[in-house]
């Protein structure tokens, strides 16, 4: 897809965004509520045009030949869309009918389904006895009933305990394989992208701000977290930061409260002589933690702002 | 054709869920019920408001089917509504769906379930020694006016449902229409007692159409250039009425 622009009232919810997701791959829009994502996604599953700019699903035009792209998709959108005063059967064969699914095949089908997604003993229940973790399986069932080559997961294991979320991971994961699916998924978990995605992007107000693995992503930060907590802070934090910066490979190095963070290529490497370095300058020490950069890392590095904060911001307004 | 295909199925799932629930259908039925035991028995002694009918019961009856059926048919957007919060009507979006078979599906739910409704007013109907002179033909001619007039205004309340996708605005909405609607027709009494202005205006209340009709078929029998033209009048409606839904449902494409 190619510099996608949509924009609601004043609202400029994509501004020009750009990807491409490979045959077979799990794909992860990662980014806060508000970024975008659910947005993208309602173009590609032809839900919405975009004002401007193009996408090729599966090889076709979600403008101009929607039909054709709707074959192709599954959708497994972000608040269900479960009939629940059916059953989880019927709401599969209703699902299938409308793809001119007919007869055995598609009785078979839907067994097939009931069994691969663990539904099996409640195919015949009315879904609204189903318990949360039941009904998004449910859902990701519904949107795989025509075989499609591409599947949508808008958020999938929003509003799940941990439990059922880990599950819901596992789950994804051999479904993508077991019917070797291209998934496009868009969560703000970190954690999620980064157990699922194959490659992924990162999305900021309307536009992708970074793509890669997660391996690259983490890697492009080069090296690891050094925390160095101080010991007292009589008006040593400055003196402290500017031995840290001084030392060799040492980057980003920033200050907040009694923390001094930077990077260096090896952490564990550069703490004994870091150590030694602040010893001399006579400054105390308390703690020294390193971390390999995780996502949230590289979240923050590339849109200068805390993952979570943002979130919560985004939900406040 | 697609459109016929998919609304099908959408009709099928919209009764299902509707026979989970024969209580719904139950309450919807206690009410012309009492309208008909009830104000059947009280103005039983003013013969000038039953017009020609031998009894004040037969001449409510036919007039109750069609409330019935126009009262059903105003609430119908609620299940959109629903459909809508639920995001239901999205699901079937990212599918090759028919758009048209979304929205005509709850326009003939609704009229299926009026005729249901029709079918059993008209069996208490005759409990109560109610006739019909037209016979079978007459049965049948309250049958698929109870369904005109629910389509009708299944069709007005799609289309608020997919504008205000609000269910406080849409009851709302429901309640403003439904009880002027009704005492503008002659359900009640009939239309040469009615006050002069009322009675004009009640010439232009597709209502008040569906109950000349159906009264016709029951308490006269015979009348079938009235009764067709009637029906004609209301099968228009019932068809703009379902292009104002459907273009609504369009605004709400767009809104997405």
């Amino acid at each position: 897809m190619q510099e996608l622009r949509k924009r609601y009232g004043e609202v400029q919810a994509l501004d020009g965004v750009t990807f491409a997701v490979r045959d077979g791959e799990v794909f992860g829009l990662l980014g806060p509520n508000g970024a975008g994502k659910s947005t993208t996604v309602r173009v590609l599953t032809t839900l919405t045009k975009p004002d401007a700019g193009h996408a090729l699903v599966a090889g076709h035009d979600v403008v101009r030949h929607p039909n054709r792209a709707r074959k192709a998709i599954g959708y497994v959108p972000q608040d269900s869309g479960i009939d629940r005063q059916a059953t989880g059967r019927e709401n599969l064969m209703l699902q299938g009918r409308i793809y001119g699914m007919r007869g055995s095949t598609l009785r078979a089908r839907v067994s097939e389904l009931m069994e691969l997604v663990g539904l099996a003993d409640a195919a015949d229940r009315v879904v609204r006895g189903y318990s949360g973790g039941m009904r998004r399986r449910l859902d990701i069932a519904l949107g795989l009933v025509h075989r499609p080559k591409v599947l949508f997961l808008d958020e999938p294991t929003t509003g799940l305990d941990p439990e059922a979320r880990v599950a819901m991971w596992v789950e994804v994961d051999r479904l993508a394989r077991q019917e070797s699916l291209t998934i496009l998924l868009t969560t703000h978990y970190l954690e999620e992208a980064d157990q699922l995605a194959d490659r992924l992007a990162i999305v900021s107000r309307g536009r992708i701000v970074v793509e890669g693995t997660p391996e690259e992503l983490k890697r492009g930060l080069q090296g690891e977290l050094v925390t160095v907590e101080l010991g007292e802070t009589d008006g040593r934090t400055l003196d402290a930061m500017r031995v840290v910066e001084q030392f060799p490979g040492a980057r980003e190095t920033n200050v907040d409260g009694r923390h001094v963070r930077t990077r260096v290529p090896n952490g564990a490497q550069a703490i004994p002589a870091l150590l030694a370095s602040l010893d001399t300058a006579g400054i105390t020490v308390a703690s020294v933690t390193t971390a390999r950069p995780s996502l949230d890392d590289v979240y923050l590095h590339y849109t200068g702002r805390e993952f979570a904060a943002d979130d919560t911001a985004a939900t406040a307004a | 054709m697609r459109v016929v295909r998919d609304t099908g199925w959408m009709v099928v799932r919209q009764a299902r869920n509707l026979m989970r629930e024969p209580i719904w259908i139950a309450l919807l039925l206690i009410q012309p019920m009492i309208w008909l035991l009830l104000y059947g028995q009280l103005f039983s002694r003013v013969p000038s408001l039953r017009g020609g009918a031998s009894t004040y019961v037969e001449f409510l009856m036919p007039g109750i089917v069609v409330m019935n059926a126009f009262f059903g048919g105003t609430w119908a957007g609620m299940a959109m509504i629903s459909d809508l919060d639920r995001k239901v009507v999205d699901r079937f979006l990212a599918t090759p769906a028919s758009r048209l078979s979304i929205v005509l599906s709850q326009v003939i739910r609704s009229g299926l379930t009026a005729t249901i409704q029709a079918f059993i007013i008209l069996l208490v109907g005759l409990a109560l020694g109610v006739r019909v002179h037209a016979g079978l033909p007459g049965w049948i001619v309250v049958l698929v006016i109870g369904a005109l007039v629910a389509m009708v205004f299944a069709g007005i309340s799609n289309g608020i449902a997919l504008l205000v996708r609000n269910e406080a605005t849409m009851i709302a909405a429901a309640n403003f229409v439904g009880l002027p609607l009704m005492f503008l027709s002659s359900i009640l009494i009939q239309q040469r007692v009615m006050p002069a202005w009322m009675s004009s205006v009640s010439r232009f209340n597709p209502v008040n159409w569906g109950v000349e009709a159906s009264r016709d078929a029951v308490v006269v029998g015979g009348h079938w250039g009235a009764v067709g033209g009637y029906t004609l009048l209301l099968l228009g409606l019932t068809a703009v009425t379902s292009m104002f839904a459907t273009w609504t449902f369009r605004m709400y494409q767009r809104s997405l």
